[in-house]
């Protein structure tokens, strides 16, 4: 009998209460019916007849519910509506949050058994995270025994000719065992061989999904064929599945190292090595290994390893620091806005609960259980819940393509961030979440209330404890908005501090793009007629102001350093002794409008046979000639001494927000050999007096005359290469100032309603003090101080949480400090100005409510 | 209120509860026996259909709770009587009426029982 009374618990309270009794009477006598062998069978079958018959109930109740929530919630429509625009924004927000957080951070990596790859690096003083020299890669490699495999890649761009018009691809060198390491097949084709990766061996390359269907259409006879890359014969040996995409999400090429692996240099750091730990093995294991390895090479190499250490990082935390912070901000801000939403739901409930508190008396009077009536509002609020939530998708979808730009290129997988099924699961979730959270603080109270005093003529509908949980969650509401100003108006800030920095040259009204050279460019003579050819014909060109060549532009690449020696003293590598080195033509520093400090500029007369010179930037003086001119003064660099000539502005060649070395720029003449291959200047700086874009399709036609085979890549303008050094700062600003207004316009919703309804609660006692002559001022200040108290009681805590986040995103206000008064005063006011808004409508009611009619109602 | 044609067509159990409800109140093991009665056996109400069928019913208006009581010695003070209303009475028709038309409409196919 206890099985079966068990079995009953499947059935709602209400149904079991009112049949439970005659429904154990009846299985007893069935029972007593059967013999014992009868009995396993009619256990069976009871426990299937009541599984299926308890859901039947149940569906039964939600679905009378479901009518009758929608008839009241259709009584109520801007209730309603308002109810699910409040979710959707909540939900909607967290959605999209989630979806790009989901895509950068949390999934796993696209390998098998991910957690087992890790970076390698080589750990000096001021670089700890600095890619390996081949010699030493292949020296750690060999004695290492934490690793299963290891291979190395380095991100190179190549020339792709003959196949439409000259492309400049972005891909990457690799070993033939790298690929192997991230433990990758190819959709088509084969990997690479070890031969294949031998000095000498002839060109293969394998594609991305991208490239293939781009370039290619995706032929499905594309194994074998030949690529002209930078003039050489490279044979397609595979193509890559769909969504892999290493070392970033631009990478549409691979193909083998083949000769790094000669170089004896262990100061030229240009590999980025992978490795996967052998199955036990922990990161630390390895890293103290890989340090003692390196210990054993640095006395063995003391001059050229000095200082060298080992790191080790996982591969899934290569994603900057940066871009971390910005998420989880991202992600708290959205969290902040669905709490401020459910908290203004669960206030709208609570009113209207306690408005609907006779229409419930009533029900409970005609019979309906504390059980349903509680079950019914939850209904509600899960209806409510779902209807937000769907639009709260929708809205995410429609968030998305902003929030997408957040992802950043370094991630090794192609493709974008979509709401997929794992998004829509957490969807569901922070709806079902939500809806219980703003559900049950109502369905609760309404449970314990539901009494008769409700049908009482004249009963007051709220309590004053009630009122105190109102004023709580608006104090809640608050605070998180206060949160979210601060955090926002913190972020503005450092997105001014930054845009404000000065670069150190002009950036507005100068076209750039960049012509990668191939091979056949490797003699300084060829070299020399393509630019004069190039640069001349630009000259010309009406609207052209100036034109010249640099190594790199500034922001384009943040290395590119190297050691600085003075009067021939030997300084190593790992002392803070470098610069950034840059190879430019005539007419540079005009073309940026580089301040021009001291002595000239470099100029076409400095040749390989004239003595070489340098000019140096202001820092590079201050660093070596503290006191004195530098001008004249002479400095090893590049495998030559060099003499000082000019000095000019210093610029930012790392970034608005890093420090820069000091820079020195030599004339492009000045090489010897075939030395800096890698530094030979490519991309092309012209300065022109209307719209720079409008010149681009001319200079593009230059350079195709010059050399019909020349890719042109990078076609932009100086403004927007500085402007995309905040592209990301100010997607952040901006969606978490719209967060900050969202929460901001809710939270106002949230005051507006508590003080409503405390007026109207309370229009009685107003009555009585008119009536007993109380003047309007002292109604106002009435009403006021309970808004001014409320608003206190939120910005105070507010305020403290907001130095907490602040303290948390430090790494991202470059300088605005967490505790910057301006951005508390302003949120603080923003918060009374809104408070006060907010407390307009009622403070105007308490004033209008004529003592008469109050008391009438008595 | 409803319409006795908006509730068209009735589920087996409802059309037994009703018809063993036409002449006589009973109580919900009565129903049991009387459903398996009419229809030899074939048809055994278990205790949940039983209750969710007649809670429907009530709601619906099909059925009613008799505050009579039969004579004390056959009476167990934990059993509820329910009766049928005029609206269930009405329902139960029309359920007959449309059930009615089905076989007249079956039977000008050619489907009657018995023949070939």
């Amino acid at each position: 009998m206890r099985y079966y009374q068990a079995l009953l618990l499947l059935y709602p309270a209400s149904f079991r209460a009112e049949y439970g009794a005659e429904m154990r009477a009846l299985f007893a006598r069935r029972q007593r019916d059967v013999a014992l062998p009868g009995k396993a069978c009619l256990w069976i079958a009871a426990f299937f007849e009541t599984l299926w018959n308890a859901v039947a109930v149940h569906w039964d109740i939600l679905r009378q519910d479901l009518r009758y929530t929608a008839r009241t919630l259709g009584r109520s429509p801007g209730f309603a509506l308002t109810a699910i625009l409040v979710i959707a924004l909540g939900v909607g927000a967290n959605t999209a949050a989630f979806s790009v957080t989901d895509f950068v951070l949390i999934r796993p990596l696209p390998f098998p058994q991910p957690d087992r790859l890790v970076m390698l690096w080589e750990n000096v003083p001021r670089y700890p995270t600095m890619e390996l020299s081949p010699p030493n890669y292949r020296d750690w490699k060999r004695l290492t025994q934490s690793f299963e495999s290891m291979g190395f890649f380095s991100p190179q761009s190549v020339s792709l000719i003959g196949q439409g018009e000259p492309e400049r691809i972005d891909g990457a060198e690799v070993s033939a065992d790298l690929l192997p390491t991230l433990g990758v097949q190819p959709l088509i084709g084969r990997l690479f061989t070890a031969a294949e990766d031998q000095p000498g061996a002839s060109g293969t390359a394998i594609l991305s999904y991208r490239m293939w269907q781009s370039e290619f259409g995706g032929d499905p006879g594309i194994v074998g064929r030949q690529l002209n890359l930078n003039g050489s014969p490279f044979a397609v040996i595979g193509v890559m599945p769909r969504q892999f995409s290493y070392p970033d999400s631009d990478t549409r090429l691979w193909f083998p190292a083949r000769s790094d692996a000669l170089d004896q240099d262990r100061n030229n750091n240009f590999l980025d090595v992978v490795g996967r730990l052998k199955p036990g093995v922990s990161l630390e294991q390895a890293m103290s290994e890989l340090n003692l390895i390196a210990g054993q090479l640095e006395r063995q190499y003391p001059k050229e390893n000095l200082h060298t250490a080992a790191t080790v990082t996982r591969l899934r935390d290569e994603l900057s620091q940066k871009s971390r912070t910005l998420l989880w901000a991202l992600s708290g801000a959205a969290f902040c806005v669905l709490l401020i939403a459910c908290t203004n739901l669960a206030n709208l409930l609570l009113a209207r609960g306690l408005a609907r508190q006779r229409e419930l008396a009533v029900r409970t009077a005609i019979g309906a259980g504390r059980e349903r009536l509680v079950r019914q509002m939850f209904t509600e609020s899960l209806l409510l819940a779902f209807a937000g939530g769907g639009l709260g998708v929708l809205v995410a979808m429609a968030a998305l393509p902003l929030m997408a730009r957040l992802v950043p290129a370094a991630l090794p997988m192609s493709g974008a961030p979509t709401i997929d099924l794992r998004v829509l699961l957490f969807a569901a979730l922070v709806t079902l979440i939500a809806g219980v959270a703003f559900g049950v603080g109502p369905a609760w109270r309404m449970g314990r209330g539901a009494d008769f005093s409700g049908l009482r003529e004249g009963s007051r509908a709220g309590s004053g404890r009630k009122e105190r949980l109102r004023s709580a969650l608006v104090i809640a509401e608050i605070m998180a908005s206060v949160v979210l100003l601060v955090s926002a108006g913190m972020l503005i800030g450092a997105l001014w501090r930054v845009q404000a920095t000065d670069p150190g040259f002009r950036a507005d009204g100068v076209l750039t793009m960049r012509t990668a050279l191939s091979p056949k460019y490797s003699a300084l003579t060829t070299r020399d007629r393509f630019y004069s050819t190039v640069l001349g014909d630009v000259r010309r060109l009406p609207g052209v102001k100036s034109a010249a060549y640099i190594s790199f532009l500034p922001m384009t690449m943040g290395g590119g350093i190297w050691p600085v020696s003075i009067g021939g003293q030997n300084l190593q590598r790992a002392g803070a002794d470098v610069a950034s080195l840059r190879f430019i033509t005539s007419g540079y520093f005009q073309t940026l409008r580089i301040a021009l400090l001291q002595g000239r500029e470099l100029a076409e007369q400095d040749t390989d046979s004239t003595p070489y010179v340098a000019v140096v930037s202001q820092s590079f003086v201050r660093k070596y000639w503290p006191d004195g001119d530098a001008l004249g003064r002479h400095f090893q660099f590049g495998f030559h001494d060099r003499a000082i000539v000019g000095v000019v502005a210093d610029v930012r060649v790392r970034g608005l927000e890093r420090e820069s070395e000091p820079q020195v720029y030599l004339p492009y003449r000045q090489v010897s050999g075939l030395n800096f291959l890698f530094y030979v200047p490519k991309d092309l700086a012209i300065r022109t007096a209307g719209t720079p874009e409008a010149l681009a399709p001319a200079v593009q036609r230059i350079i195709r005359a010059a050399d019909a085979e020349q890719p042109i890549s990078n076609v932009r303008t100086m403004a927007q290469i500085v402007e995309d050094q905040t592209a990301s700062r100010t997607v952040q600003a901006r969606l978490l100032v719209g967060f900050a207004a969202l929460a901001f316009l809710l939270a106002a919703v949230g005051i507006h309603g508590l003080l409503s309804f405390a007026v109207s609660q309370r229009s009685r006692e107003i009555g009585v003090r008119v009536a007993l002559g109380a003047m309007p001022r002292d109604i106002l200040r009435m009403v006021l101080r309970q808004a001014v108290l409320v608003a206190a009681a939120g910005v105070i805590p507010g305020a403290l949480l907001a130095y907490q986040a602040g303290l948390a995103m430090q790494s991202r206000l470059v300088g605005v400090k967490p505790d910057d008064p301006t951005t508390f005063l302003t949120a603080a006011a923003l918060c009374v100005a809104m408070t006060i808004f907010g407390s307009l409508l009622p403070a105007w009611r308490a004033l209008r409510v004529d003592p008469i009619t109050a008391l009438r109602a008595e | 209120m409803d319409k006795p044609e908006d509730l068209l067509p009735l589920p087996p159990a409802t059309f037994h509860i009703l018809m063993a409800v036409a002449d006589e109140d009973r109580h919900g093991y009565a129903i049991i026996q009387d459903v398996a009665a009419r229809t030899g056996g074939e048809l055994k109400l278990s205790a949940g259909t039983l209750y969710r069928s007649i809670q429907r019913m009530l709601e619906q208006g099909l059925l009613v709770e008799t505050q009579e009581r039969p004579a004390p010695e056959l009476d167990d003070e934990r059993r509820r009587y329910y009766r049928i209303t005029r609206f269930g009475v009405a329902t139960a028709r029309a359920e007959v009426a449309r059930l009615n038309q089905l076989v007249k409409l079956a039977r000008a196919c050619g489907f009657a029982p018995g023949r070939a």
